[in-house]
Parts: C-alpha cells; sequence; structure tokens
C-alpha cells in the first residue's frame, strides 16, 4: 500500500493509541513493577527487586483455594448464560418472523445493560431474601414451611447475579453470528431430508461457534475479574481472587496485591487464548 | 434433488422463515418452548429491578423486602437531605459531567481509529489485539495499576483526570467495536464519488461519512455514556478522593439498610432510561426520515 495511505491509517489510530498506552499499558507495567517491589508496612513500596511475594502467593494454600472458588463462578455463569442466551438468540432470529419486531425484542433484552450493574445485582435481595418474594410466595402457596436458606447469600444468588448480568455478552454475538446465517442454506438441508436437529448439529451450531466463542470470553474475563458481585451476594461467605487482594489494598499492602493481581492477568490471558484457539475473533468482529 | 425443489416450490409463497417451522406451515413444539424461555428471560431480567422501584417508594416505616409499607416519597427526599447516605448531589453532578466527557472522547477517538481500520496497515493487528486486552483485562487491576502510575508520577488522582483515563480503557475498545459495526455498513462508493467530484478528504469525512453514519455515531455515544456513568471497577482506585455515583452506590450497600438504597436505584436507573429513550429515538427519527427520503435541506 502507498506510504501516504499508511501515514493516514497511523495518524487515525494515534488518539486511541495515546489512551491504550498510558492507561493500558503502561498501568499493567506499574502493577508488574509493585509485585517485585517490598511494602514498607507504612503503604509505601520499596524499589528493592525481591520475589517474595510471588513466593508467598504462590505457596500460600488460600490462593488455590480462591482460584478454585473463582473458577466454580466462572464455569457455572458460563454455562447458564451460554444455554439461556443460545436460545433466546435462536428465538429472535428463527422464530421471530417479523424482523423490526425481532430488533425491538433484541432491544429489550439490551437495555438493561446500559443501567447500573452494581444496582441490578442487589434488585435480588427483595426477590431472594428469607423473607423475599420467592419465599414467601411458596410458602402461601403451601409448598415449603421454612423459607429456603439457599436462595441468598449463596453459590445460587452469586450465579443468579452474574447471569443476570452477563446474559447479554452471549446473546449479542450470538445473534449477530445467527443473523448472519443464509436461510436458504437450511433450507437445503431440509429440502434434502435433513431433520431440524441436523439442521441445528451440523449447521446452526456451527455457524454460531465465534459468536459462542466471543461471547465465553466476556464471560470468563469479567467473571475472573469481578469482586463486588461475590462479595455481595455470598454476604461474605465467599471470596474471590480479585476480591482478597482488593482487601491487600485496602491496608495499603501494594506489592503482595500487585502480585496476585499479575498472576490473574497471566492466568485469565491463558483462558483466552486457548478460546481463541477455536475461532478468528478479529474476523468476526471487524466483518 | 430437481423433483424434490420443484414439489416444495409448489408451496405458498409466504414460508420465507419456514427453515424451523415444520413444512405444514404451522408452529412447531419448539417454538412455544423457545417463547416460553424468551419471557422468562425478559422477566427474570427486568422483574428485580421494577421490584426495587416499587420498594423505593415506602413510606418511613419501610424496609428491604416485601410487602410495601405505604406510599411515600419519604426515601427520596432523605436520600438528598440526609447526611448518613453520603453525597449524593455532588457524586451524581460528578458523575454526569465525567459521562460527558468521556463520550464525547470516545465518539472522537473511536470514529477516527473505525476510518483507520477500514484498510489494513502495518501494526493494524497489534493495535487490535491491545484494544481487545484493554477491554477483557480486569477492571479492578488495571484501575490498581492507574493509581500506582499516578503514584509514581507524584501526581494526585482526581476524577477529571485519571478516572477519566481510566474508563476510557474501558468505553474505547467498546465504541471502536460499535464503530466497526456500523462503517462496515458504509459503502465505499459514496466517498469515490466525492473524491470524484472534487472534495478533499475532510470535506468527504464531515459532508458524506458523518451524515450517513450519524445514527451509528450516536449508538457509540449511547455506549460511551451509560459505561462510563454506570462505571466501578475501574474507577474504584482512581477517582480520587471524590466519589462518583457508582462509588457512592457501592459503599451505600456495605452500608445503608434502608429504602434509599433502592431509592438512589430508582434515581440513576431513570437517569440511564432518559439517555437510552433519547439516543434510540434520536437514531430512530433519522431512520425514519431517511426511509421517507425527506431531506433537510
Amino acid at each position: 500500500m502507498k506510504t501516504r495511505e499508511q501515514i493516514i491509517s497511523w495518524l487515525y489510530v494515534t488518539p486511541l493509541l495515546l489512551v491504550l498506552i498510558p492507561f493500558f499499558v503502561v498501568p499493567i507495567l506499574a502493577v508488574l513493577a509493585a509485585s517485585f517491589m517490598s511494602s514498607d508496612g507504612f503503604g509505601g513500596m520499596l524499589p528493592d527487586p525481591t520475589l517474595a511475594n510471588y513466593v508467598g502467593l504462590l505457596t500460600s494454600p488460600l490462593t488455590f483455594n480462591l482460584y478454585v472458588e473463582t473458577v466454580k463462578y466462572t464455569v457455572l455463569t458460563w454455562f447458564f448464560s451460554l444455554i439461556i442466551g443460545f436460545w433466546v438468540a435462536y428465538f429472535l432470529v428463527f422464530h421471530v418472523r417479523n424482523p423490526l419486531l425481532a430488533i425491538g425484542l433484541f432491544l429489550v433484552c439490551t437495555v438493561p445493560f446500559w443501567t447500573s450493574n452494581i444496582i441490578r445485582m442487589i434488585s435480588w435481595i427483595p426477590l431472594l431474601g428469607k423473607e423475599g418474594l420467592i419465599n414467601t410466595a411458596l410458602i402461601n402457596a403451601g409448598l415449603i414451611r421454612e423459607p429456603l436458606e439457599f436462595l441468598l447469600f449463596s453459590t445460587f444468588s452469586v450465579v443468579v447475579a452474574y447471569v443476570h448480568q452477563l446474559t447479554i455478552f452471549m446473546i449479542v454475538p450470538i445473534f449477530s453470528a445467527m443473523a448472519r446465517i443464509d436461510k436458504r442454506l437450511i433450507e437445503a438441508a431440509l429440502d434434502s431430508g435433513a431433520s431440524r436437529f441436523d439442521v441445528m448439529r451440523h449447521i446452526v451450531v456451527p455457524l454460531s461457534k465465534n459468536g459462542i466463542a466471543l461471547g465465553s470470553i466476556f464471560i470468563v474475563s469479567i467473571v475472573m475479574g469481578d469482586f463486588y458481585v461475590v462479595k455481595v451476594m455470598s454476604g461474605g461467605g465467599s471470596a474471590s481472587v480479585v476480591g482478597a487482594f482488593y482487601e491487600d489494598i485496602g491496608v495499603l499492602q501494594y506489592p503482595p496485591a500487585a502480585a496476585s493481581a499479575v498472576l490473574l492477568t497471566i492466568i485469565v490471558t491463558l483462558m483466552i487464548i486457548l478460546i481463541l484457539r477455536t475461532v478468528d475473533v478479529r474476523r468476526e468482529l471487524t466483518r | 434433488m430437481s423433483a424434490n425443489a420443484t414439489a416444495d416450490h409448489g408451496a405458498p409463497p409466504s414460508r420465507r422463515s419456514r427453515a424451523v417451522a415444520p413444512r405444514s406451515g404451522g408452529r412447531p413444539w419448539t417454538y412455544y418452548a423457545l417463547l416460553a424461555t424468551f419471557v422468562f428471560y425478559v422477566a427474570a431480567l427486568y422483574g428485580p429491578m421494577i421490584c426495587i422501584y416499587i420498594l423505593s417508594f415506602q413510606d418511613i416505616r419501610g424496609g428491604l423486602v416485601f410487602p410495601m409499607k405505604g406510599v411515600s416519597l419519604h426515601w427520596f427526599v432523605d436520600l438528598f437531605t440526609q447526611v448518613r447516605t453520603g453525597d449524593v448531589k455532588g457524586s451524581f453532578d460528578r458523575s454526569f459531567k465525567l459521562a460527558v466527557l468521556v463520550t464525547v472522547i470516545t465518539v472522537v477517538v473511536s470514529f477516527l481509529a473505525g476510518l483507520a481500520f477500514r484498510r489494513q496497515f502495518r501494526g493494524d493487528t497489534v493495535v487490535f489485539y491491545l484494544m481487545i486486552g484493554s477491554l477483557v483485562a480486569p477492571g479492578l487491576v488495571l484501575g490498581i495499576g492507574t493509581g500506582l502510575m499516578f503514584t509514581f508520577l507524584g501526581i494526585e488522582a482526581h476524577w477529571y483526570t485519571s478516572a477519566v483515563g481510566a474508563q476510557l480503557s474501558w468505553t474505547l475498545p467498546f465504541g471502536v467495536l460499535v464503530m466497526f459495526a456500523v462503517m462496515s455498513r458504509l459503502n465505499r462508493a459514496w466517498e469515490e464519488a466525492a473524491y470524484d467530484l472534487g472534495a478533499a478528504r475532510w470535506q468527504t469525512i464531515r459532508h458524506v461519512i458523518i451524515p450517513i453514519l450519524a445514527p451509528g455515531i450516536v449508538a457509540v455515544a449511547l455506549f460511551g455514556f451509560t459505561l462510563s456513568y454506570d462505571e466501578f471497577a475501574r474507577t474504584l482506585q482512581t477517582a480520587g478522593s471524590l466519589n462518583t455515583l457508582p462509588l457512592e452506590i457501592w459503599s451505600m450497600t456495605l452500608n445503608v439498610t434502608s429504602p434509599s438504597l433502592y431509592a438512589l436505584g430508582t434515581v440513576t436507573t431513570v437517569v440511564s432510561f432518559l439517555v437510552i429513550a433519547a439516543c434510540l429515538g434520536a437514531i430512530a427519527t433519522m431512520q425514519r426520515r431517511r426511509a421517507g427520503g425527506a431531506r433537510p435541506h
């Protein structure tokens, strides 16, 4: 390509880099640097390189337990949001016959994404609580005598809050992948005698794969990097990786927190690379 | 094969979406199962939010759960007058200004980046993955990093400096991705026509590309505003000494156990809904004007 065009493209992309370098690249490097320092006990950091933070982190049995807990939430959230997201997108693309109505219903699904996550999370409390709507309804219906304890401040409520917040990240990419499936392909398959199950297995799922992968990246990275949903919805009964190092920050122990943040970033990156191996995300996004 | 096709083409032409329906033309049972799934999803999506809006209108005896105890605006008044609930007015003010600032930067920067990514350039993959990295990096990690960077540089963190940058690391990748989707529908022939008629590059952008993309640009603004207005994890360590609204809500979830928390939820969601409605309304108006072929000049 002509040099002139190259230069113009770079000029267009310069403002983006002027944000990403100081507010993404440098902060990651700052965390990396802090993870090798030692704390002076008063919130300051001593710049003598040490591996003590990593040794402490990797030899603590707590670290392993935190990751088990966080991965558990990630897998559960991923599973349920995938199931719900896939079928909602499928319904909108293949079952709603009026395209304008389909877009309207799609917008109905997306509007809450543009509102506060914290508010949406706490809005489950009046429903799931011991005296909440669900328990009251079940008791009044005579189905249970004692309120169900597992509804709030439990793994259940944490996963409910995550799925509530994040299913949209599955719906949007799967919807857009499915909307691009040529309907004639499905017609042809049916005309050639394929069952609807065959169509699902050999056409819809393979062609939605990129959307599923994209949604999975969002869900894995958000749940792995979250702390406030676990903190509030588990009622303090459960911890998360980020929640643990946020506590360190609270007592100004920056270096061990930074080491933990670096480890988390590496693990999340590896998980994303694993997902990326299955699809070409760039083609999916720029197409 | 051809016999099959002919036989099928005898059916009425109104079966464009027959794809998943059985050949008889009626709805398959899966339709009803999926309709039920969809209705359940939407009910679960909005139901809890509606509950807290209702509960925020209780009177002074109100608690955190149903049944409703009276009807009044007590908790809204409480929210803006009580000291113990914190500085709601100030944080709302800051969040709004911050969101406007972030929106403007997001729109301009993602528009330019969108133009750049329309053709390949050397290093585009690196820029692309930097952006994806910024999007998926754990929010609090970036927040801590930005806070540390300001500490190392000896600059004090403020909501209008460090928090702006931290939020942009989240809103910009979204903005650029939405811009990709918007620009993929831009027909190059229109620009070529403008160049052929002697328009300069900036004139083409100003008089051809921006008017055509206007609805998409509003959509990017919607993302910029709402994502900034509700941003929490990245702002937590970068806002400095004064809270933004989500930080205020966060400290209230930990301390306040009265319906004023719900009242704040209602207020902030109403603001979000107004912004969403304004943006979607603007997009719909522009589309309709185009479909009608009415030129405003």
